[in-house]
């Protein structure tokens, strides 16, 4: 589903060009949970950005199933976002004046679904993730986990090819976070691909593959 | 579209305290616009209404006083026009209209006047029918004087509408009744009221008008003798040339010295009225400069505030961009928020200055002293809204760049 061939990416900050990504390959075949695991620094965030479609590469080329990713247009990119990929993030970005039903329609807005149809597709996938008695609720109504499952409902709903999921539970206590992973491995059983970034072990060890970055290169994986 | 303004409704809605000190500022400058132009309005009519739309393009020539010798004639004769004078000026090009009048009793005082057991001091002319060409007048009782009352010296008055509502109890018969003038009676046949206001109302309906002939021939030391030239020039003929041309001709056929200034009194009217116009125009100017401006400081502060929202909803609008919407949709957000604020607000502030204004009109009635009744015209009304447009774009443009140039992943990261 997703095909890295040589990702290169360099920053020009001042004089000193910085070397972030140096020629990375991956393939993610469909379906697969990925996780990436880095430190601060191994350009983990740049290459997060990359595959979100939030920054460009200079060389190589960026696959996301038949559709190639490389040097699109401002509209053609946030059409590739809102179609092919769904975002889940550690502070879980959920508009606070939004009931969490509006929030998981968002992305349908942006497609110019109907007002009825999104609100109805939203309910579905709220409904997926378990907070159906919750819909007419403000984020600030809600647990962080609970939070953290109405933006996996929202990643959902447009059917992506791929949820990217960045530090999911950063934020969460470990009974909670179980929780989360353990919704994310049910999406994923599923059919959805799911590409975890994370600076965490025990997250890395419940998803099916991990590839480890440092220093802007993929250094084994297990 | 419908769908965009129900998202932009869910961000307004939200912060309504927010919302309001925003549109407070353009409200404020709209309500103070509408109101000032409106006042305007009503002072430059009330000021109309005084002075008289009518002698725009009047002259006004009496004979006085000689101060020269000339021919052999001696200073210090007065000088008496005749009635030849009045076809020598006729034939005047750039005369249009041509008013002689002879008026009993001195300037401004009037002479008395009985119907009946009922007694009042009023103004008594001696008119031709070119009168009403010059002042506008209106007949809510018979009719105006005209050639035949001059050719057969009829005794016959139009009352202005105070001397009748003085000397006449209600219900009272007034056409064809009699008016007895110095002791000489004469038949009203007419009752006539002006679209003037104020003072100029009272000094011009408080009027006894007879016929020209008439008058002479009852009023022995009127005989061929015309007391004043009221004309007015064509429409291409400056007043003052045609002044001037009436003293030149009266000056020559009554043998008055060229340069005797002193010999003729006159006036025209069209210079004090451009004065006026002058006035009321950079009034006006005024008005649309302080008001624009105040409208203007209100479209700043709403440009601040949003500039501000902007910086706050950072993350939000990275979420949006993340979620698939387009740097043209986050602008067009930005834009349609500043569009709605100010439109709402501007409309709110021309409403509610539009109705202060019609409180304040009924409240003045036709209108007190120099103040007429305050308006706004549908054209101003669609003007400010044209401003209001303009500046509620101007508003949100420097909001939007700013949006526009948020950067998903950076504001994520946070």
């Amino acid at each position: 589903m997703i095909r890295l061939v040589g990702i290169d990416k360099t920053y020009r900050v001042g004089a000193h060009p910085l070397h972030v990504l140096k020629g990375l390959h991956l393939t993610v075949p469909p379906g697969e949970l990925l996780a990436i695991m880095g430190s601060s620094g191994s350009g983990k965030s740049t290459l997060l950005n990359i595959l979100g479609i939030l920054d460009g590469y200079d060389g190589g080329e960026y696959w996301l199933g038949d559709a190639l990713v490389k040097d699109l247009s401002e509209r053609k990119a946030a059409d590739y976002r809102n179609r092919f990929l769904g975002f889940v993030f550690q502070s879980f970005h959920l508009l606070p004046f939004k009931t969490a039903l509006e929030n998981v329609a968002l992305p349908l807005y942006y497609q110019g679904v109907s007002r009825k149809e999104r609100l109805r597709r939203a309910a579905e996938h709220l409904d997926q993730v378990g907070l159906s008695d919750w819909s007419g609720h403000l984020p600030g109504e809600l647990s962080g986990g609970q939070k953290q499952r109405v933006a996996i409902a929202r990643a959902l709903v447009t059917r992506p090819r791929v949820m990217l999921a960045d530090e999911p539970t950063g934020a969460l206590d470990s009974v909670t976070t179980q929780e989360i992973m353990d919704l994310l491995k049910r999406v994923n059983a599923e059919g959805m691909t799911i590409v975890v970034v994370t600076h965490e072990s025990d997250i890395a060890e419940q998803c099916a593959r991990t590839v480890f970055l440092k220093d802007g290169r993929f250094e084994g994986e297990r | 579209m419908p769908e965009s303004w129900l998202e932009l409704w869910d961000v307004v809605s939200r912060n309504r305290v927010r919302t309001l000190l925003t549109i407070s500022g353009v409200f404020w400058g709209m309500f103070m616009l509408i109101l000032m132009i409106g006042f305007g309005n009503g002072l430059e009519r009330g000021m109309q209404d005084t002075v008289g739309g009518t002698f725009t393009n009047a002259v006004f020539v009496w004979g006085r006083t000689a101060s020269l010798p000339y021919r052999g004639l001696p200073a210090n004769r007065s000088v008496r026009p005749s009635n030849a004078e009045i076809e020598a000026l006729r034939e005047l090009p750039g005369l249009a209209v041509l008013a002689p009048r002879n008026r009993l009793g001195g300037w401004r005082s009037g002479v008395n006047v009985v119907h009946g057991s009922e007694l009042g001091n009023y103004q008594v002319n001696g008119d031709v029918p070119e009168w009403a060409e010059v002042q506008p007048m209106t007949f809510p009782l018979g009719r105006w004087l005209n050639q035949r009352d001059l050719d057969e010296e009829r005794k016959v008055a139009v009352i202005g509408k105070p001397v009748m509502d003085d000397l006449y109890g209600p219900g009272e018969p007034v056409i064809g009744s009699v008016l007895t003038v110095n002791g000489v009676a004469f038949r009203v046949v007419g009752v006539f009221d002006t679209p003037l206001g104020g003072e100029d109302a009272e000094r011009v309906e408080n009027v006894v008008h007879l016929p020209f002939t008439t008058f002479q021939s009852a009023f022995a030391s009127y005989r061929d003798y015309v007391g004043w030239f009221t004309a007015t020039a064509r429409p291409e003929v400056p007043a003052s040339e045609l002044e001037a041309a009436m003293r030149a001709t009266l000056a020559e056929r009554l043998v008055v010295h060229p340069d005797d200034l002193n010999a003729f009194g006159s006036r025209n009217s069209q210079e004090e009225f451009q004065k006026i116009v002058n006035l009321f125009a950079a009034i006006r100017l005024l008005v649309w400069v302080v008001g624009s401006a105040t409208l203007l400081s209100g479209v700043v502060g709403v440009s601040n505030i949003l500039l501000v929202t902007v910086r706050e909803r950072t993350a939000e609008i990275g979420l949006r961009r993340a979620l698939g919407a387009t740097r043209v949709s986050v602008v067009t957000m930005i834009l349609q928020e500043a569009l709605m604020l100010t439109a709402v607000a501007g409309y709110a502030g021309l409403v509610v200055g539009v109705g202060v204004l019609e409180l304040a009109s009924s409240a003045l009635g036709e209108g007190s002293g120099s103040m007429g009744p305050p308006s706004v015209d549908l054209r101003v009304a669609l003007g400010a809204i044209g401003v209001l447009i303009v500046g509620g774009l101007f508003a949100g443009l420097i909001p939007a760049r700013h949006a526009a140039a948020i950067e998903p992943a950076a504001a994520l990261r946070s």
